[in-house]
């Protein structure tokens, strides 16, 4: 009789911490998803007055306490630009090669761990890369050209990593009915993996470059600069990017009190771009992987 | 049959030929790898003609500017750096095994197919993006609770790398809790544990390899994270005594410094050597957290 008292007291008590322990692991969580809330709130209510069709198409005017942010549209797009065209199709490239062609073995080992390191390698010490690589040895100063190469190298791990994971998702049964009609390799892949991973691969792909386009310290020394109230007419000219203007608007500024609102809106742009991007790569994400369940 | 030997030898030669493309593209990222240590340290080496390593290790002066007797000490900002990251782990930690366990053990499916993507969309906020969230709206309130003149502070600094470590250490430690095999929580539930006990006593240990590579991952990202540091710390050029004083980290001072420095002087060579410390202390972050996950991959399977 005592001891089954002595049993439901401990039952009681270890229930109790469970209870107590959940209830702490959803307040983490819950606090998590406020502050996130929070931020775009904050963003999203002070940036939006500033907000207009001048904004987005005007130049900066009055030392830029007035006027549009164009130019560092214009200038993100063009960088993006160039990272995409280095960073996915090699991104592809290495992924197809380390999903198709290579055998467990010391260099794919190799391979992988390199990718692995490369991916938390300090945005500003690929800054500084590129200041060696691009701009002084290659010569080509600092310039659209420069910072995107910059931020391909950047991007590089994370479009390889989205690209294998869209290919690891095409059903070997596809490669071995390509290879047992007598396709070559190249065949195989060509005809019965890339059309079914493409989308996959682009997905991952859009991901990357829209965390790219977010990057500053990267471009802060390989091409982006202070101000431009005009467009750039070559890949070899400086340009103005969002992110750095952000940065500029809200420590470099001779007014901040007065650049403080078009700040706000510049951030709610940037935010509002990769948010977009990210949601969207999300849903098709989703019906992709619904898709191959079947 | 005879139309794959139709091609014959010049197929062949097309097929290797593809393949070696492929494989380049592959040999890539090691090449890139060892390339930027092997450009950051021949850049650094010139800058110790003039300062002695030993002064650039354990000096805590920094100003390469004095006209009468330059210094270049790295460890005031070595300290600003793990200072700042030593923070926000302390916050970041606790969070996000809190969160990673959720997501393994508590939420149902249709909490966990909100909240992930939730993680991952705060992992794509950009940092200068943080950073100037830590100007107008953490700094503030910082300043206001503590009554000080600014909120530019290491707290600042490591509040805002929490948020940006966060992600970081809830998807490696969930994936590794989701690795613990299903035997050991069925074992454990059979004797009478209950979930928590379960998840406290035998899931997150069986993980524990898994959670501290997470925490190492996270620690590198901290300390080389750039933007959100330089604008919500407030760069102040001293030895770190506090939380509530304004610090100044490797990765600040090299974005402070490298836009105004002439090219091939020594102060340019000594910011690509801090360039070269934070390669190699995130390399090896990075290398024994991917040791880790290897050997626990191998381990639990």
């Amino acid at each position: 009789m005592k001891s089954s008292v002595k049993k439901s007291r401990r039952h009681f008590r270890s229930q109790l911490t469970q209870f107590v322990g959940f209830l702490a692991l959803r307040i983490s969580v819950y606090s998590v998803l406020f502050m996130l809330l929070y931020f775009f709130y904050d963003l999203g209510s002070k940036g939006l007055g500033a907000i207009s069709w001048e904004f987005l198409s005007q130049v900066p005017r009055r030392g830029m306490t007035e006027g549009g942010i164009l130019p560092a549209i214009v200038g993100t797009f063009l960088v993006t630009l160039i990272t995409a065209l280095f960073a996915v199709p090699l991104g592809m490239a290495a992924a197809i090669y380390l999903n198709e062609y290579a055998r467990a073995g010391r260099l794919t080992r190799l391979i992988r761990l390199s990718i692995r390191n490369l991916a938390g390698v300090p945005s500003i010490v690929y800054g500084l890369f590129g200041v060696i690589l691009f701009v002084n040895i290659l010569k080509f100063g600092t310039s659209i050209l420069s910072a995107g190469l910059t931020l391909g190298l950047l991007t590089l791990p994370w479009t390889i990593t989205a690209s294998e994971e869209a290919l690891k998702s095409v059903p070997d049964s596809y490669r071995e009915g390509a290879l047992a009609l007598g396709a070559t390799k190249w065949q195989m892949i060509r005809t019965n993996v890339l059309p079914y991973s493409i989308p996959g691969m682009l997905t991952g792909a859009v991901l990357g470059l829209a965390r790219a386009a977010g990057e500053t310290a990267p471009i802060m020394f390989t091409g982006a600069a202070f101000y431009l109230p005009f467009l750039p007419r070559s890949f070899k000219d400086q340009f103005m990017a969002l992110p750095y203007h952000i940065y500029i608007m809200a420590t470099q500024h001779h007014a901040i009190d007065k650049a403080r609102f078009l700040a706000y809106g510049t951030a709610l742009v940037l935010v509002a771009f990769v948010v977009l991007f990210n949601l969207g790569a999300i849903l098709v994400r989703a019906r992709l992987r619904r898709k191959w369940r079947h | 049959m005879v139309s794959v030997k139709k091609k014959g030898v010049l197929g062949d030669v097309k097929e290797s030929l593809i393949k070696k493309v492929f494989q380049a593209s592959g040999l890539l990222a090691i090449i890139v790898l060892l390339g930027i240590f092997a450009l950051l340290l021949y850049t650094s080496i010139p800058a110790f003609r003039e300062v002695s390593l030993k002064e650039f290790l354990t000096s805590t002066g920094w100003d390469p500017t004095s006209p009468e007797k330059p210094e270049y000490g790295l460890l005031s900002m070595l300290a600003s750096t793990i200072m700042v990251t030593l923070g926000a782990l302390l916050i970041a930690f606790p969070v996000g095994l809190a969160v990673a366990a959720y997501l393994s053990d508590v939420a149902s499916p249709r909490a966990r197919e909100i909240i992930k993507p939730v993680v991952e969309l705060l992992a794509a906020i950009p940092s200068v993006v943080v950073g100037f969230i830590g100007i107008t709206l953490v700094g503030p309130l910082i300043a206001k609770t503590f009554k000080l003149s600014h909120g530019l502070t290491a707290l600042n600094g490591s509040l805002l790398l929490a948020v940006m470590a966060l992600p970081t250490i809830i998807s490696i430690s969930e994936d590794s809790l989701n690795a613990v095999p299903v035997s050991y929580v069925e074992a454990s539930l059979a004797l009478g544990a209950n979930r928590w006990q379960t998840l406290v006593r035998v899931k997150i240990p069986a993980a524990i390899s898994g959670i501290i590579a997470s925490f190492m991952l996270g620690m590198g990202r901290a300390i080389g994270e750039t933007m959100t540091v330089l604008m919500a710390t407030g760069n102040a050029r001293a030895f770190p005594h506090g939380f509530l004083q304004s610090v100044r980290t490797l990765t600040a001072t090299i974005a402070i410094e490298l836009g105004e420095v002439p090219y091939y002087t020594t102060h340019y060579y000594a910011l690509f050597a801090i360039g070269l410390v934070l390669f190699i202390m995130t390399f090896f972050l990075n290398l024994t957290a991917d040791i880790i996950l290897e050997k626990q991959k191998r381990k639990l399977q």
